[in-house]
């Protein structure tokens, strides 16, 4: 290894290093002083994603199981903008009296999540891209089930895990096809050896199933609802952003370069995954009242959306995907942010508490109904713009019945969008939240989705960059 | 600084200029200036519009703006107005200045009121002035947000039931037209790589007519449901009746006028193959909607209701007139367009007005009211004969030249339909001069209604600047219709074309 290939895969790297430094430092802290782990590893890891940003070549490393180029960058950085939000958001809960002893473990679990994402993201054959996937989903088990003195919590960490290792075990079986069938377990063998043999396309099912898993497709999503709503709420957070987005990035690179020919296949299967997703995501958000499990629901509808994209199959479809999963990133931790504020001061978390709530707390209202507007997809927020790139990618493939179908449910998570907008401007309340200040970590956090949530639409350059990355990676 | 970019400037900065404010007094002061403002600048338009053709400029749009927005997909924005987009405009403008004094006594969350108010005037405006088909798309949709909270939260009666299926319903029509643009897009152009979004660009190309059949019924949905075609009405009852006052004018004035003014620039232009293949469907619910939104009118007893389904059978009327295809027909539904949304916007400001004071709309509980208020009797007659057709109001112009044109099609199939629709004219008297005799005449019927103040300053301007309006329209409506032809041509031609062609 020389210095250029550390810089290649500076992300891992650092982010490594991070997570044993944090380690050091809380061992030679004493009890008293904890709390101050949270401003040293929030502005290291601020450090991290501005080295993030630094341009990137197109390299491989260790002998083709390690691959980069400038999309696999902007992917991770996408990433990194998300996991600095829930950090910020998540300061006023971890310095709650339960959660004093655990700081470091939070914030060494989370980095070891995301390491395994990006080395998911980078990978060039099948053995690092399980390893990544092992390792971003082993700890979020740990961290689901954070607070594990309440039930719920220690639930939903179970479940996490029990699910997780099913659909990895499935996933692997997958994979071992894959190998049994072309000889070799990296992407640019297979993509030259991959055909439409019915081994081949059963291998392609396990591979998808697991994938789905981890995007709460339809129907493997029963996991999603109790886990998000057993887990701290910052974690839920982070699973429904972060863990997400990872796996889409993955899963659009995976689908659209090693299983490219089977792509009329597959194709068919998306279609119909992407209507029941959406469908049953929308139907069972409406009657939710625990904003956790609101949000869940309707994160399950958002990820039928970016099954659009991919079945666009150009790379007008992954630039959507890329666009609309950053968009999503700063939309849904605007909602949560709003949530998490809420529920780290007064422990609500019932639509029901959120009554009048603009009348009390009015910035607070304004930024969450701008959140769940840019997940409906009304303009002038930036999910307006990611909705529509998302569903022209998938017209120009010629699919217009399923962009007819996707607006109508998209029209579905409106209504149930607009009750929480009418609990707290419409609904009058006896008894609405009072009156709180956030601290100033949850303010930059919220302020930092405020501004994204309307850059990101109009400043069109960020679109351009992303389409002229997809362009020069498919070929 | 082009002048179609003030349109969206202006509103930005009155918004701006609200948020510095801190009470009512200091809200309406500051939206009156930046309305007033937008008014003039349209009237501005108007003219500096009239003397560009006085001096010969003979291009489709003029005062274009254009700047590329994303460069892969071939978004601009890009801003260009004709003749029928410039009587629009000056619509609105009017409009929501009549809107802002109609409010002057809004006492709840004014500032919010009036931000959510200006930003669904932008949308208005920016739709207008746009030649592009997703910042029309944007600007479009703009006014979802606003209209939502503007019913929900300063409505009366059910207003959270009918913010609610009204905002659902426009998505879903949203939902439609989405479709169609997008359609319209990937088939602008056989060239992939050449695709547009640009709305003459389009209209230059031609579109097969499989894909044709396939985005006219989405697009002219898609806008006709804001237009309250029938069956597709249902949110326009309980919306504008349970809106505040200048939220029930600019919706059922502006808004829905968009509808037709989309089925028409987007639907009917860019695919009018399909449009002359299709057009008996629309045509035939059209006319019902004509006919059944002013017999329904006549069974209401509450005063909004009844201007409410007034407003579905003239908007029908305005999609009935652009399904015609023909110079007369479509120019009789612009300025069907311009006259319905002044005059139903005058009637739902004197509805306001006779509200506040009698805190009733029920019609059998007031009587009389002309001896009480005498302002705004006279008003309300003048309203109501416009709105039934008399000469000398703009009501008449319109409907005329809608009928003329419409009979000019010699098939038995257009000439019973445009009788049919004609019939309205009968209904639209029986309930407006019911509700003007049991409203304005007659004995008193409740005491308290015995000393009812007159018509204030404010609503005096309100109601007088669209009376103005609506008498110079019926009385001078040649400059209107002149302005409005002279677009049309192009338009026409490329409709009468197709239909040669298709003949053979």
């Amino acid at each position: 290894m020389n210095l250029s290939d550390i810089l290649t895969m500076r992300h891992e790297i650092v982010l490594s290093v991070l997570a044993l430094l944090i380690l050091i430092i809380d061992l030679n802290l004493h009890n008293r002083d904890k709390h101050l782990i949270i401003p040293i590893s929030i502005s290291l890891f601020f450090v991290y994603t501005l080295v993030g940003f630094l341009p990137a070549d197109k390299s491989v490393l260790f002998g083709g199981m390690y691959q980069t180029n400038p999309l696999l960058v902007m992917m991770k950085n996408i990433l990194n903008i998300g996991v600095l939000i829930v950090l910020l958001q998540s300061v006023t809960w971890l310095k709650q009296e339960a959660n004093r002893e655990k700081i470091s473990e939070y914030f060494i679990l989370l980095f070891s999540t995301l390491i395994g994402m990006d080395f998911m993201i980078s990978s060039g054959d099948f053995l690092m891209f399980f390893l990544g996937l092992e390792l971003a989903t082993i700890p979020l088990a740990a961290l689901a089930a954070f607070t594990h003195h309440q039930t719920k919590s220690a639930e939903a960490g179970i479940k996490l895990l029990l699910n997780s290792a099913l659909s990895s075990g499935i996933l692997l079986f997958g994979i071992s096809l894959i190998y049994g069938s072309t000889g070799s377990i990296y992407f640019d063998t297979i993509t030259q050896l991959y055909r439409n043999t019915p081994l081949q396309v059963l291998a392609y099912i396990f591979f998808f199933t697991g994938m789905a898993f981890k995007l709460s497709l339809v129907p493997f999503h029963l996991w999603t609802a109790d886990v998000y709503e057993g887990a701290p709420i910052n974690i839920t957070s982070y699973l429904s952003v972060i863990s997400k987005g990872a796996a889409a990035f993955i899963l659009i690179i995976l689908m659209f370069t090693v299983f490219k020919t089977i792509a009329p296949i597959y194709n068919h299967i998306l279609y119909l995954i992407a209507i029941l997703t959406m469908t049953v995501g929308n139907l069972f958000a409406l009657r939710q009242k625990n904003m956790k499990r609101f949000l869940a629901f309707s994160s399950i509808a958002q990820a039928g959306f970016i099954l659009l994209g991919i079945l666009g199959g150009n790379a007008m479809g992954m630039t959507s995907v890329i666009y609309f999963v950053l968009v999503y990133i700063f939309s849904n931790l605007g909602a949560f942010g709003v949530v998490s504020a809420i529920a780290a001061v007064t422990n609500k978390e019932n639509m029901d508490d959120y009554d009048g709530l603009y009348a009390t707390n009015p910035k607070l209202s304004l930024l969450m109904m701008l959140s769940l507007f840019s997940l409906a997809g009304i303009p002038p927020v930036a999910g307006f713009f990611g909705k529509f790139f998302l569903f022209a990618s998938a017209a120009s493939a010629g699919y217009y019945w399923l962009v007819f179908i996707a607006v109508l449910n998209a029209t579905i998570s409106l209504y149930y969008y607009l009750l929480v907008v009418k609990a707290m401007f419409i609904n009058k309340s006896e008894t609405p939240l009072a009156y709180f200040q956030c601290d100033n970590y949850t303010r930059i956090g919220l302020v930092l989705s405020g501004v994204g949530i309307f850059i990101l639409g109009f400043w069109s350059q960020i679109y351009e960059i992303i389409n002229s990355l997809s362009y020069g990676i498919l070929p | 600084m082009n002048i179609l970019n003030l349109f969206v400037i202006i509103p930005m900065l009155t918004v701006g200029g609200i948020l510095l404010t801190k009470d009512l007094k200091q809200s309406r002061l500051v939206s009156a200036i930046g309305m007033g403002f937008q008014l003039i600048l349209s009237f501005v338009l108007v003219y500096l519009y009239l003397k560009e053709r006085q001096a010969g400029n003979t291009a489709a749009m003029l005062f274009t703006y254009d700047a590329l927005w994303f460069p892969s997909l071939n978004i601009h924005y890009a801003l260009g107005v004709d003749g029928i987009s410039v009587a629009m405009i000056a619509l609105t403008g009017i409009v929501v200045f009549a809107g802002i004094f109609a409010s002057w006594k809004m006492e709840l969350l004014p500032r919010e009121f009036f931000i959510s108010l200006i930003i669904l005037a932008s949308g208005v405006f920016g739709f207008f002035i746009s030649l592009d088909l997703f910042t029309m798309f944007l600007f479009y949709e703009l006014a979802v947000i606003p209209m939502y909270l503007l019913i929900g939260i300063w409505g009366s009666g059910p207003k959270e039931y009918s913010a609610m299926k009204l905002t659902l319903m426009l998505m879903a029509g949203s939902a439609m037209l989405l479709v169609g643009l997008l359609g319209i897009y990937f088939f602008s152009s056989p060239d992939p790589h050449a695709l547009t979004f640009n709305l003459i660009e389009i209209s230059k190309a031609h579109i097969p007519i499989g894909m044709q059949r396939f985005l006219f019924p989405f697009t002219f949905i898609g806008f006709g449901i804001l237009g309250a075609l029938f069956p597709f009405h249902t949110w326009s009852p309980d919306g504008h009746a349970s809106a505040p006052t200048a939220v029930s004018m600019l919706h059922a004035g502006v808004l829905m006028k968009l509808g037709g003014y989309g089925a028409f620039r987007v639907a009917i232009f860019l695919m009018p193959e399909a449009a002359h293949e299709q057009a008996w469907i629309f045509l035939i619910l059209t006319a019902i909607s004509v006919v059944y939104g002013a017999f329904s009118a006549i069974v209401q007893t509450d005063l909004k209701y009844i201007n409410a389904y007034s407003s579905v059978s003239h908007c029908g009327l305005v999609l009935f007139a652009v399904l015609m295809m023909n110079q007369t027909a479509m120019n009789g539904a612009i300025v069907q367009m311009i006259s319905h949304g002044l005059m139903t916007a005058l009637f739902f400001a004197l509805i306001g007005m006779i509200y506040g004071r009698t805190h009733t709309r029920l019609i059998n509980e007031m009587g009389g009211l002309m001896k009480v208020i005498p302002f705004l009797g006279v008003v309300y007659v003048i309203a109501g004969l416009a709105s039934l057709g008399l000469p000398g109001f703009s009501g008449f112009v319109a409907e005329m030249i809608i009928f003329v044109g419409s009979f000019q099609h010699t098939d038995v199939f257009h000439r019973v339909i445009t009788i049919v629709a004609a019939s309205s004219i009968v209904i639209t008297a029986v309930y407006i001069l019911r509700v003007v005799g049991t409203l304005l005449l007659g004995p008193i019927k409740n005491d308290h209604f015995l000393h009812l103040e007159d018509a204030k300053w404010y609503e005096r301007i309100s109601t007088i600047t669209l009376v103005i309006a609506i008498t110079a329209i019926g009385t001078a409506p040649y400059w209107l219709t002149d302005m409005i032809n002279y677009s049309l041509v192009p338009i026409v031609q490329k409709l009468s074309s197709v239909q040669l062609t298709s003949l053979y």
